[in-house]
């Protein structure tokens, strides 16, 4: 597991080793001043030498300025290192999390994504950042000490022999019993984000239905769970520091027993026995520091393994390897069937063949739920089918590398996102180095102009978290332009104006059929006058082609079509 | 930096260490128990050092062997009696420090709730659950670390300084004065770094953001293969973060060295000029000797001290970061008129009871009580309305809707329809003129009893983790199953409900991401259905839903809300024809009113809109 980390050091290697390698010599150089301390006494005052004792004193303001000096580098060091490898590690996860399919998103829920890419990456970066110092200096004072203490009576320096097995020995139980109760506390955080998650994006319905209370409830409730978890946690983690304590002071008295029965016998000198007990904090303190940092990583682990999981998800969905581009536009389904889980008992389509030619409108229609969305869906791969093939200008999508299919297959989705920025930046989505009179062009075909110019700031409005700011059926608009400045060989509306009124979706459609000849149309809607003209119509039910044709086919023999137009008809006219 | 912020900062800090003590105060007992408890075992650690001498001394110096025994017994007592109480303390410090961690996140959460939309609008979500999650770990984690740390420091220091003062008390004005200089340089240092971790902190909520809306947005960034522009986007604002927290972090970390180094320094100085003074034989070596170790033990308390600067600066961000919210203006709430349940008393009138009829209850200004049954009467007079100051939505609107109507709003695509319904039920106040309900201005009723009265089924459905059933319920907590699946088979979603693998108890999750947008609003019409309200607002409420569901979904409404107000906003005319009056919106005025064949008659622009819907004929 450290191995897997050690990559995302690779830019801050050389901080990571000067950090170490200061820490190092600060702790040396800690344990120099108090030999210069001794010399001071033992030489300097003794001999009444006092251009010694200065010589000495500034020596140890050397000694103090050359340690600032390394601390301070250090200081630097870390946190560059730390920082450095925290981006590079998020930087990497974000880029996988990007990679993911749908299916793959379904894995993890997305606000548990979110604390994996957030929370989790922050614990294990403050782990780099604050364990670098410990973990070098607790060794390199605990070793120095030790062999201090072995010079001066290795009969004495026993008793550490058996000291830190029992320290590590309770650490190691700590360890293990926390471990689980780490998890569990992660965990439990994860469903206190996601109710806070969930709340803030539906704030409208909790508000609407006066929630504000029950969610409250519902949080306190939550929030109990996680700070019992962690409360439980913690506990086990605190009982460290009374558990450092008794051992240390267990030592001590130890030592001044046996190492006073020692000097009562003969075999010791006086001056051993204090100079020995000084180290006894230094020993027992090195593993302290020791314990702290494996507290840390036993908790950064749980986050880690977290990361990992993220990282190790197999991607779905890979794009072909050939430099493949879709040149005219024409679908081809093949038997495909599709179920959103390999699980589920019923698929979700089932068998369908369909052709669409290059530059044709097609029309779905079909009733709620009879998987409409999933069948478009499938064309710029957001799904993968799970049997039967799905071609493009007679080559399976799977074929073409994922940008271009993509760029090829603009498609307006049903629930339409827009993001916080202006106008011209959500429109510059669909292309980035897009003209000025491409934008108006767009938003010309989009019918965008005829609300554009009411706005307080035309393209440079701020659209607000979501795009707030603008009402459902602008938005839909909004998401039509930005599609079409894709300039795409395939465009797919997913009921994209049903909140746009029927004057405008007419002229919509009109200027798309004018302007966009080559490319083929595909509408997915609930309304027959929207699609009437098609080149093609799909009558869709339960995941099934029902019949395909033009109206007038339809409207003479399908039973389904010739319901859904006789009762709008009804609802218009009668 | 400019002269004003500087004057500004500490003020800051003062009202974030008001916000934190608002929660510690709660626990004073116990937070005084700790620090006792701290004090003991800092006493217990002192004592026994002091300890030693005596032992080496008296004791194996003669070789009082019995005397020994007893003396480490003693000592023992000691110590053991300091190991208790840090694990008492250590104990008391985890529960406390989760406890009022559990408390800032409910009080934030709850406040958060009474937050007016606009607050939500400005701030992306992740930005606002940032201040949930990496905020408030900060002060947990400063709680967790700090707290007995800096008890325990002070204790130490007070205690080590007092012995110094007892050995010698000139060489103590030594050491005195480095103290000062340190704690100059701490105090001074920790404004600095305040500002480092305010950054830190702000970018960490501005990455936040980013990473929640994307993700969330994830659909859209595949279509347009927008992946690498946003990746562009991430790593810059994660290396601003990356510098921002390097900063902090630097600044924080060069604070141990210098105030070790400095601590060096002052045993450096206290050596040289007592070296000067035992010579001079103002001194005894032994004494020097042992004065020296006491002043280099002065340095341990500081230096954890500082190191416990980074966890608490954070921490003081952090806090800052979420008092800001807890202090922004909630909705504003002025009304006095309930809603409450009536029933007819013997002697004919009405009075408030368990169950029955609503009624409004407005108390008057002698203290006396009116009650005056519910009705679904809503008029506008004069409504001017804008989002911005100088960009009226609505310009003017008179309109009513007497009880028992089908009121339904057309217009083009951002006319006014939905502003119009966010009115209503106050998510946004008027900006002139006034709208009332059965007589009372809508200001004059309390928030929460005006929305009580109203169902809203809003364009975009959300739906939350739970089950099928739980979110129906949402409308209704006691509602029982029967009324559930009752409402619905009214909003025509059993028959899907029932081919899901769990029925009614199949669980929804990550905002019921495997159903489609047309099942989705079905839900959302079940659950207004069971909340049986007496107004109900339906925004494009069937939008996805294809037109002969959408039929059947309104005759069992028709049949729900007999004899209530409807208000029904559709640009699809199917949805509004058989609505009592239609009101046609246009640029925020009201163009034309009446009922589908008046307005048909009229061949107005009902009627153009009508036609140009028809014109697959």
């Amino acid at each position: 597991m450290f191995q897997r980390f050690f990559v995302y050091f690779h830019n801050y290697r050389k901080h990571l080793i000067g950090s170490v390698f200061c820490v190092a010599m600060e702790a040396v150089f800690e344990l120099i001043v108090p030999l210069i301390m001794a010399q001071i006494i033992d030489v300097g005052v003794v001999n009444r030498d006092k251009s010694y004792i200065l010589q000495k004193s500034l020596l140890m303001v050397a000694c103090a300025l050359v340690s600032l000096l390394l601390g301070a580098l250090y200081a630097r060091l870390a946190a560059v290192a730390g920082q450095g490898f925290g981006a590079e590690l998020r930087k990497a996860e974000y880029r996988k999390v990007q990679g993911f399919s749908f299916s793959n998103m379904d894995h993890f829920s997305t606000p548990s994504l979110i604390t994996r890419l957030t929370s989790d990456i922050t614990i294990l970066q403050n782990t780099v950042c604050n364990g670098i110092r410990p973990i070098i200096r607790g060794p390199v004072m605990m070793v120095m000490a030790l062999a201090m203490t072995v010079i001066m009576s290795p009969k004495l320096a026993v008793i550490f022999l058996i000291a830190i097995p029992v320290l590590a020995i309770c650490l190691f139980f700590i360890l293990r019993m926390l471990r689980p109760m780490y998890g569990r506390m992660q965990k439990a955080l994860d469903r206190v984000n996601s109710i806070v998650q969930e709340n803030l994006t539906a704030i409208r319905t909790v508000k609407s239905y006066v929630k504000g209370q029950s969610e409250s409830e519902k949080f306190e409730e939550v929030n109990g769970v996680f700070r019992e978890s962690s409360e439980r946690a913690f506990r086990y983690a605190v009982l460290n520091m009374p558990c450092f304590q008794l051992v240390m002071y267990a030592t001590i008295l130890c030592i001044l027993w046996f190492g006073g029965n020692f000097i009562h016998t003969g075999t010791m000198q006086v001056g051993t026995l204090t100079g020995f007990l000084s180290y006894v904090l230094q020993i027992l303190n090195a593993l302290m520091m020791i314990s702290n940092v494996f507290l840390m990583l036993s908790r950064s682990m749980i986050s880690a393994s977290r990361i990992f999981e993220v990282m190790d998800e197999p991607q779905e969905i890979v794009g072909g390897t050939q430099e493949r581009m879709v040149q005219r536009g024409q679908i081809d389904f093949d038997h495909v069937c599709f179920k959103y889980q390999e699980a589920a008992k019923e698929d979700v389509l089932s068998d369908i063949c369909l052709h669409i030619g290059a530059g044709q409108t097609v029309g779905i229609i079909g009733g709620t739920g009879s998987a409409k969305s999933s069948l478009v869906q499938l064309i710029p791969r957001l799904y993968d089918v799970t049997s039967g093939s799905l071609k493009i200008d007679g080559h399976d999508v799977k074929e073409y590398p994922i940008a271009h299919l993509r760029d090829a297959v603009g498609m307006v989705l049903q629930k339409n996102t827009l993001f916080s920025g202006t106008i011209r930046e959500n429109l510059k989505w669909g292309n980035v180095d897009a003209t000025e009179e491409e934008l108006n062009w767009a938003c010309h075909i989009a019918c965008v102009d005829e609300f554009l110019p009411r706005l307080p700031d035309g393209y440079e409005t701020d659209l607000g978290q979501g795009g707030v700011n603008v009402s459902g059926g602008q938005k839909q608009r909004l998401c039509i332009a930005r599609a079409l400045l894709k300039r795409p060989r395939v465009l797919i509306f997913d009921d994209s104006t049903s909140a746009v009124d029927t004057a405008t979706e007419a002229k919509i459609r009109e200027r798309l059929a004018e302007n966009l000849k080559d490319t083929t149309k595909i509408f997915i809607t609930q309304r027959i006058n929207s699609i009437e003209h098609a080149d093609l119509i799909v009558v869709l039910k339960d995941g099934k082609i029902n019949e395909a044709g033009k109206h007038g086919e339809l409207l003479a023999h399908n039973p389904i079509y010739r319901d859904i137009y006789e009762f709008q008809r009804k609802g218009t006219t009668a | 930096m400019a002269q004003p912020t500087r004057h500004e900062k500490p003020k800051d800090l003062r009202k974030t260490l008001r916000f934190l003590w608002r929660y510690l105060k709660n626990h004073r007992a116990i937070l005084f128990l700790i620090s006792f408890l701290t004090v003991v075992s800092a006493g217990a650690n002192v004592y026994g050092t002091y300890l030693l001498k005596p032992v080496v001394n008296n004791y194996v110096l003669p070789g009082n062997i019995p005397g020994l025994v007893r003396i480490l017994v003693f000592m023992g007592t000691v110590y053991l009696a300091g190991v208790a109480a840090s694990y008492g303390y250590s104990q008391l410090m985890v529960k406390i420090a989760q406890k009022i961690v559990q408390e800032i996140r409910n009080d934030l959460f709850r406040k958060v709730q009474t937050l007016p939309l606009a607050f939500f609008d400005a701030r992306t979500h992740g930005e606002l659950m940032s201040r949930f999650t990496n905020d408030i770990d900060t002060i947990a984690d400063a709680l967790n670390n700090s707290f007995t740390v800096l008890i325990q420091s002070f204790i130490t220091l007070v205690g080590t300084f007092l012995v110094l003062i007892l050995l010698n008390s000139e060489l103590s004005v030594i050491v005195l004065i480095s103290f000062l200089g340190m704690f100059w340089f701490l105090r001074y240092s920790s404004k600095k770094s305040h500002a480092y971790f305010s950054r830190q902190q702000k970018f960490m909520g501005s990455l936040n953001g980013f990473i929640e809306e994307m993700v969330e947005g994830q659909k859209v960034v595949k279509v347009f293969n927008h992946e690498e522009m946003n990746f562009t986007e991430f790593s810059e604002r994660n290396q601003k973060l990356q510098e921002a927290a390097t900063g902090a972090l630097t600044y924080s970390g060069i604070l141990v060295p210098v105030v070790a180094s400095l601590s060096y320094f002052n045993y450096a100085l206290c050596a040289c000029i007592g070296a000067f003074f035992t010579i001079s034989g103002g001194m005894d070596l032994g004494s020097l000797a042992s004065y020296l170790v006491y002043v280099r033990q002065t340095a341990m308390p500081v230096n954890h001290f500082s190191q416990q600067m980074n966890f608490i600066m954070a921490a003081l961000s952090g806090a800052e970061r979420i008092s800001e919210i807890m202090e922004s203006m909630p909705e504003t709430d002025s009304g006095t008129v309930t809603l409450v349940h009536t029933a007819i008393s013997a002697d004919d009138r009405l009075q408030e009871s368990e169950k029955g009829e609503w009624a409004w209850r407005k108390p008057n200004a002698d203290g006396s009580v009116e009650l005056a049954p519910l009705r679904g009467d809503v008029r506008f007079h004069d409504v001017v309305f804008g989002y911005d100051p100088g960009h009226p939505v609505l310009k003017k609107i008179n309109l009513y809707a007497k009880p028992g109507q089908k009121i339904a709003f057309v217009g083009s695509t951002g006319a006014g329809k939905t502003t119009i319904a966010n009115l209503i039920n106050r998510f946004y106040d008027v900006t002139s003129g006034n709208i009332t309900y059965d007589g009372i201005n809508v200001r004059d009723i309390k928030k929460d009893d005006l929305r009580h009265s109203l169902a809203v089924v809003l364009q975009d459905t959300h739906l939350f983790t739970g089950t099928i059933a739980d979110n129906i319920r949402y409308g209704n907590p006691n509602a029982t199953m029967d009324q559930i699946v009752e409402a619905a088979k009214l909003a025509n979603a059993d028959s899907f409900i029932q081919r899901l693998p769990d029925g009614y108890d199949t669980m929804l999750s990550g905002d019921g991401a495997n159903l489609s947008q047309g099942q989705r609003q079905l839900l959302a019409i079940a659950r207004a259905a069971v909340s049986d309200p007496p107004v109900l607002i339906l925004d494009e409420a069937t939008s996805s839903v294809d037109a002969h569901t959408e039929k059947l979904i309104e005759t069992g409404m028709d049949h729900l809300m007999e004899n209530r107000t409807v208000f029904v906003i559709a640009h699809r005319l199917s949805t509004v024809r058989n609505a009592k009056a239609i009101i046609v919106l246009e640029n925020g005025t009201i163009l034309e009113r009446g009922s589908h064949d008046e307005l048909v008659a009229r061949k107005g622009r009902y009627y153009q809109l009508y036609t140009g819907q028809f014109e697959l004929s």
